[in-house]
């Protein structure tokens, strides 16, 4: 995805959140490096999978993007404007464009506000007059995501969690954003729930030409949702790449040990892989490991992961646009050999 | 004489401010939405003892506002001293001379001993007085309260740790011999000590001095609800969409601290009632002649073994007053707060 002018551009982005401690007098010591160092770039109308186990930095990634957190270091270029440091006056007018839909339902709506309110507010925020007034746009936007214009004047305690998410995502095509971030948008709902929430993100993507970043813990979501696909381990991107390439050839270890752990709805009495079970915890951020952040539980790491922390580039073999960040990327034929849950290898 | 202390909980759901008794029943359609206030205001509806004491709360400040108009009709003031044109009104020992402290179809509530004032009137009017500096002061602790409680909040880091140690230190004060020996530094502030001291200037020290006192708690109870509300997600919307830092305080976190406000208003304006009342009878807020619940129970404890009528009337209103308002604010807060029931 060689896009020559993407709409987002996010180049060494990092965030480390101050550990303050002591006594009497509070000092930092010690840094959360919740993400640190990632590229990415998502193209117009493009969807841009954002994957990776709780606490590897998603949230912050998307956080960080819609400036909510300011970023300790890197750049964030939205159509070529430089955005990473931008105040509040300065990204009133982008703030339009890009927008986010929250992971809890429950939290994400004021229960002081009607429905009418929520949505309506954005529009009076930007000085936004649609024709027809606010009251004709929010009935307009409720029936665009599935939801009964009479229900304007309702709270949202009335409302069940894929209701609310709906109303969530009517309030984000308000301003009618050329860029959603949806940080989990359905993994606080029902399974039932979720496919229609996803399905009526993918018809506003479809019709409208929106661009997503679209974060998730769930690979199933993200494969049905995304064309692209980035994997985030420890405040890193270890695999960025098309969607049928990430899932039909991962290259990084641990893009294949998550992708194996996707239960699979097969009536077959043989699975048809394996399961890589990852041993250990996920390391702490406060004190990554050096190197390969993935090198304490790859059942591959040596020496040189330890030492040297691997670029994420194009490796031997992968298609354009597919880059991995690994020594020892992992080659399709080779598949079936690693059990190695028992033998974590290397230990930090 | 000290603040409510605040309580703990967390009134964020289905609650809501308008507990203004305007809040008519009837507009509750079919189809129409209900709102988190029309909510709990069913529930408080629902409540008997609520609603009573709302009613008792209602009377005595019909009574207080309407104070010049029942004296009026009555045709007495409770600055005449009756028993001076007609001594005979008092007996030797200047004690009411009818029975029952010369109740009277005259004298409803009887006349006072020694100076034989109209205890009917004198009783009146000290509601009003107390009635009065009580809910100045409630207004001015709870808007200095959520200024400061709120913007410690918000903004967090140094000046939350500032506003939090000075809230500490009023907090950990005792405020009651506070009260009893800075008053007269106040007075001496603005008055020559050898000049007398206006009502008005009593009755505005009071209020400053309550004030000054009460906000910490309020204070400190937003301060910690705003800190919850700060990480909200709705806050982070509106936050995304460019809203304003006086938009996300007055728009998005204001309406949900009104349960918490009212509650602990409510809470606190029966305190300050018991506090001005204290302060009078220790002689150190509102003195003689003004009539003051306060004055008046001060006079009583005078007369009480011979004349306990006198001493009867403030007394029990008081009681009731109190207890009233405090029911009506444990009412209050179970309906804006369902989920805090014990």
């Amino acid at each position: 995805m060689s896009n020559t002018n993407p709409l987002l551009d996010v180049t060494g982005l990092t965030k480390h959140f101050p550990v303050m401690g002591g006594f009497p007098f509070k000092r930092k010591i010690g840094a959360v490096q919740a993400v640190d160092g990632l590229d990415f770039q998502v193209a117009e109308g493009e969807s841009l999978g954002l994957v990776g186990e709780s606490g590897c930095g998603k949230s912050t990634t998307g956080r960080l993007i819609t400036r909510l957190l300011e970023p300790t270091g890197g750049s964030i270029k939205y159509r070529g404007q430089d955005i990473t440091h931008a105040g509040r006056k300065q990204l009133a007018p982008v703030r339009s464009e890009i927008q986010m839909i929250f992971q809890d339902p429950y939290a994400s709506l004021n229960p002081r506000q009607t429905v009418g309110k929520i949505i309506s507010g954005p529009m009076e925020i930007n000085g936004i007059n649609p024709p027809g007034g606010h009251e004709k746009r929010v009935r307009e936007l409720l029936e665009t995501v599935g939801l009964n214009p009479e229900h304007y004047n309702r709270f949202p305690h009335e409302f069940s969690g894929g209701q609310r998410q709906r109303i969530g995502v009517a309030r984000a095509l308000a301003l009618e954003p050329k860029l959603i971030v949806a940080d989990e948008p359905v993994s606080a709902l029902d399974v039932s729930i979720q496919a229609q929430v996803v399905n009526l993100l993918q018809e506003l993507q479809r019709d409208l030409g929106i661009a997503f970043v679209f974060i998730a813990h769930d690979l199933a979501i993200v494969r049905h949702f995304s064309e692209r696909v980035a994997v985030m381990y420890l405040g890193k991107i270890v695999e960025i790449a098309d969607r049928e390439d990430l899932y039909d050839n991962p290259r990084h270890p641990y893009t294949r040990a998550l992708l194996s752990a996707v239960p699979e709805a097969t009536a077959d009495e043989v699975p048809s892989r394996e399961r890589i079970l990852l041993t250990g915890d996920v390391p702490s951020p406060l004190n990554p490991p050096s190197g390969c952040r993935f090198r304490t539980r790859c059942w591959k790491a040596t020496e040189k992961c330890a030492t040297e922390a691997p670029p994420l580039v194009q490796v031997e073999g992968n298609r354009e646009g597919h880059l991995t960040a690994c020594h020892y990327p992992e080659v399709k034929e080779t598949v079936p050999a690693p059990r190695l849950s028992k033998d974590p290898g290397v230990t930090a | 004489m000290t603040p409510p202390t605040p309580s703990a909980a967390a009134p964020l759901e289905v609650t809501d401010e308008s507990v203004e008794k305007s809040l008519s029943p009837s507009t509750t359609k079919g189809s129409e939405s209900r709102s988190p206030g029309r909510l709990a205001w069913k529930r408080f509806k629902r409540d008997r003892t609520g609603v009573i004491s709302a009613y008792i709360v209602i009377f005595f400040f019909v009574i207080a506002i309407a104070a010049p108009l029942i004296a009026k009709l009555y045709g007495k003031n409770p600055y005449t001293t009756y028993a001076s044109q007609r001594p005979e009104l008092l007996d030797a020992f200047s004690y009411p001379s009818g029975p029952n402290g010369g109740m009277s179809s005259e004298f409803w509530f009887g006349i006072e001993p020694q100076l034989g004032r109209d205890v009917f009137t004198f009783l009146l009017y000290g509601i009003r007085t107390s009635l009065g500096i009580a809910v100045a002061a409630t207004l001015l602790t709870t808007v200095v309260g959520v200024v400061v409680g709120v913007t410690a909040g918000y903004l967090g880091g140094k000046t939350d740790y500032l506003v939090g140690r000075i809230i500490d230190i009023l907090l950990s004060f005792p405020s009651t011999l506070f009260f009893i020996a800075f008053m007269p530094v106040v007075y001496g502030l603005f008055v020559a000590p050898d000049e007398n001291i206006p009502t008005s200037l009593r009755a505005i020290s009071l209020i400053l001095v309550l004030s000054a006192f009460g906000w910490a708690s309020i204070a400190r109870l937003l301060r910690g609800q705003v800190l919850g509300l700060r990480e909200r997600e709705y806050i982070e919307a509106a936050k995304v969409t460019g809203a304003s830092p006086k938009r996300i305080v007055f728009k998005e976190l204001l309406p949900n601290l009104w349960t918490p406000i009212i509650i602990q208003s409510t809470l606190m304006l029966p305190a300050y009632v018991t506090a001005e009342a204290g302060l009078a009878f220790l002689g150190v807020g509102i003195i003689d002649p003004t009539p003051d619940w306060g004055v008046m129970i001060q006079r009583g404890a005078q007369f009480y073994t011979e004349d306990l009528t006198f001493m009867l009337f403030p007394g029990l209103s008081m009681v009731i007053f109190v207890l009233a308002f405090n029911l009506l604010g444990d009412s209050v807060r179970d309906a804006l707060d369902p989920k805090s029931k014990r």
